[in-house]
């Protein structure tokens, strides 16, 4: 065995300690309970990715409509993939925070002088969750059968009514699976927002649960529960929006029909 | 009607697709185009609705100028059909239909009605109506895409191959249908095809346009085929020419010899009298011919049961007695009697005629055009002595 991993195996509590945690109703109550975190995570979580959406969804249909800035997805969104985000946030918490003097303050979510930091960590996530939705719009929009962009143009459709009464609707299986990817990335990684002073989230219990290691409360049990909350977070929210693409993508392009009793396929007339 | 007047489209890199165009697309008749890959006929189709804009010239929709027109505007008072239908994958049949009435304005209910009695104007059933595209056969497919060009009734329709990506057997079949279609609604149709037996039978009128965008001939298809205008239009129109071009020829009124005929179900004893050369012909109660029985083959003991289709042979093709004499002829020629079978109207037994009866025929009528021939070009021989 590793000497890591003596000490974690005779000063650490025990994995056991994870269910008794997650059961006492102290740490999911209250302030700075689990219930407030999870708030605060997903407030930081759902309002990156609402702005990602907002930037990457109509650049993707316009580039993909007009052929024009292809560029921007192929280096800018590759580009931005790559970028460390820890890195990224300190140095905006660093550059940024000190030019931020709006007193906004949201109760629960931004807590009075906040605001200067809570900037940073949304600019950090929303980068993080614009490459996914950009480029599969991008490639939703790519993917739209050219004959039957033709026809919808060739019908009178004006370019504003092919790309939302087109090539959206056919791109949406595709804006979909961008936007839970983008989702699954950002509630994983907002646990970063820890790094920055005022602010909370689930990666409180992480962050400062590393210097109290073998505290019952506060400790390692609470590291690894905060962890599997993140993880179930994650999964939760992505199955939500499955179901909300299940209820916006038209059943034509998703090819889920409807069975009907007594009806089958009308053959070909002889 | 739809004129092009000068119509060049030079593209970008100094291709010319269509060179100096002048062609009358007259109203409530089907104009096709026709020509070899790379000759324009496409590009010539999508510069009318602008979907493809003209470098120089003018195109006219009765007396608008077509450049005069905002695009879309234009585009929604024109009927468009392409190759691969295009319909919206994530509308329903019926949506698809409505959706230049609804583009125009109309209140989606109404354009959805409106929508169903289309469909069943193209030979579709209503019930199709809630069904997505992919749902579809090819063939039903380009039925919707007709049916969502005609949803707002436009004067013009335009059609860029529509029935080349179906089998033989359903492209026949919605040729037919479109033209009893456009029988009813006479709209003016300006048709893209590569294919020549498809142009010679749905144009009212064929333009022949030659690699680089030029314009070969215009003519009616009887014209097309019996005077070329110059050896790319002759080697265009193929091989058979001069029997496709009898497929134009009323037969006008054939010697038809009388022939005993055999109904289903009689005893096969009965039938060797009623053979002509070992041949006799079965119809049904209603004398609608069946097929052929060689009496001659049959052994002793066959001959006791009752005569059944089973035993024909079903070879010959029909002609009617208002056909043509490519039809009369290909019956005769199919029959394996060598008698070809004309019927009426009603499908009923009429006759039967010869090869070298109708060939006689053929010969007279060729006499007759060939005089004529002669005739129209002394004339234009004294036309243009100075």
């Amino acid at each position: 065995m590793s000497t890591a991993a003596v000490i974690a195996d005779k000063f650490l509590p025990g994995l056991d300690r994870v269910p008794v945690w997650l059961n006492d109703p102290a740490n999911w109550t209250g302030p700075n309970g689990l219930l407030e975190r999870i708030g605060q995570h997903l407030g930081y979580s759902v309002s990156a990715v609402v702005v990602a959406l907002l930037i990457a969804l109509p650049l993707g249909l316009v580039i993909g409509h007009t052929g024009r800035g292809v560029f921007l997805v192929v280096g800018l969104a590759n580009g931005l993939r790559a970028v460390p985000i820890l890195g990224l946030l300190l140095l905006l918490v660093v550059w940024l925070s000190p030019h931020l003097h709006a007193r906004l303050t949201v109760p629960g979510l931004i807590p009075p002088g906040g605001f200067a930091y809570i900037v940073p960590i949304e600019i950090a996530l929303v980068l993080l969750a614009i490459p996914p939705i950009l480029s599969n719009t991008y490639a939703g929009v790519q993917a739209v059968d050219p004959a039957v962009r033709d026809a919808g143009e060739g019908m009178g459709m004006r370019g504003s009514q092919v790309i939302w009464q087109v090539e959206f609707p056919c791109a949406l299986p595709l804006v979909m699976s961008g936007l839970r990817s983008a989702t699954l990335q950002v509630i994983a990684t907002a646990t970063v927002a820890a790094y920055v002073p005022f602010l909370g989230g689930l990666g409180r219990f992480i962050l400062d649960g590393q210097d109290q290691l073998t505290n019952l409360r506060y400790g390692y049990p609470a590291m690894v529960s905060a962890g599997i909350v993140v993880a179930v977070l994650a999964v939760v929210v992505d199955l939500l929006l499955a179901l909300v693409q299940r209820l916006v993508v038209s059943r034509g392009v998703a090819e889920r029909y409807r069975r009907r009793r007594g009806v089958r396929a009308v053959p070909e007339p002889a | 009607m739809i004129r092009f007047e000068s119509v060049t489209k030079r593209f970008r890199g100094g291709g010319i697709a269509v060179d100096a165009l002048d062609l009358e697309a007259p109203t409530g008749k089907i104009t096709v185009l026709v020509g070899p890959s790379g000759c324009g006929k496409t590009t010539s189709l999508r510069m009318v609705n602008r979907m493809v804009e003209p470098t120089s010239g003018r195109i006219w929709l009765d007396d608008r100028d077509t450049a005069k027109v905002r695009p879309a505007t234009l585009r929604r008072g024109i009927g468009y059909v392409i190759q691969q239908a295009g319909l919206f994958p994530h509308r329903t049949v019926v949506d698809n239909v409505a959706t230049v009435p609804v583009l125009l304005g109309l209140p989606r209910r109404d354009a959805r009605r409106q929508a169903l009695d289309l469909l069943e104007r193209v030979g579709l059933p209503r019930e199709l109506g809630e069904r997505y595209p992919a749902q579809l056969s090819g063939g039903q497919q380009q039925r919707v895409g007709v049916a969502r060009a005609l949803a707002a009734d436009p004067p013009v329709m335009l059609m860029d191959e529509p029935f080349s990506a179906v089998d033989p057997v359903v492209r026949a079949q919605l040729q037919d249908e479109f033209l009893r279609l456009q029988g009813e609604l006479g709209k003016t149709i300006l048709f893209v095809t590569h294919d020549i037996d498809e142009a010679i039978k749905l144009g009212d009128q064929v333009a022949v346009l030659r690699t680089g965008g030029r314009l070969a001939q215009v003519a009616t298809p009887a014209e097309l085929l019996s005077h070329p205008a110059d050896a790319f239009v002759a080697g265009f129109v193929g091989r058979d020419r001069g029997y496709r071009a009898l497929g134009f020829a009323a037969a006008g009124e054939l010697p038809l010899a009388h022939e005993p005929v055999v109904t289903v179900g009689d005893a096969l004893a009965a039938t060797p009298p009623r053979a002509v050369d070992g041949w006799a012909l079965v119809v049904d109660a209603e004398r609608r011919p069946l097929g052929w029985l060689a009496v001659g083959g049959l052994g002793e003991a066959q001959l006791s049961g009752p005569v059944v289709e089973d035993l024909l042979n079903l070879g010959g093709t029909l002609a009617t007695e208002s056909g043509t004499l490519r039809e009369a002829l290909d019956a005769a020629l199919s029959s394996p009697s060598g008698r070809g079978v004309i019927v009426d109207e009603d499908g009923r037994f009429a006759g039967t005629v010869t090869a070298s009866e109708v060939l006689t025929r053929i010969e007279r009528r060729a006499s007759v055009l060939r005089q004529e021939a002669i005739e129209s070009a002394a004339a234009e021989v004294i036309a243009l002595q100075p």
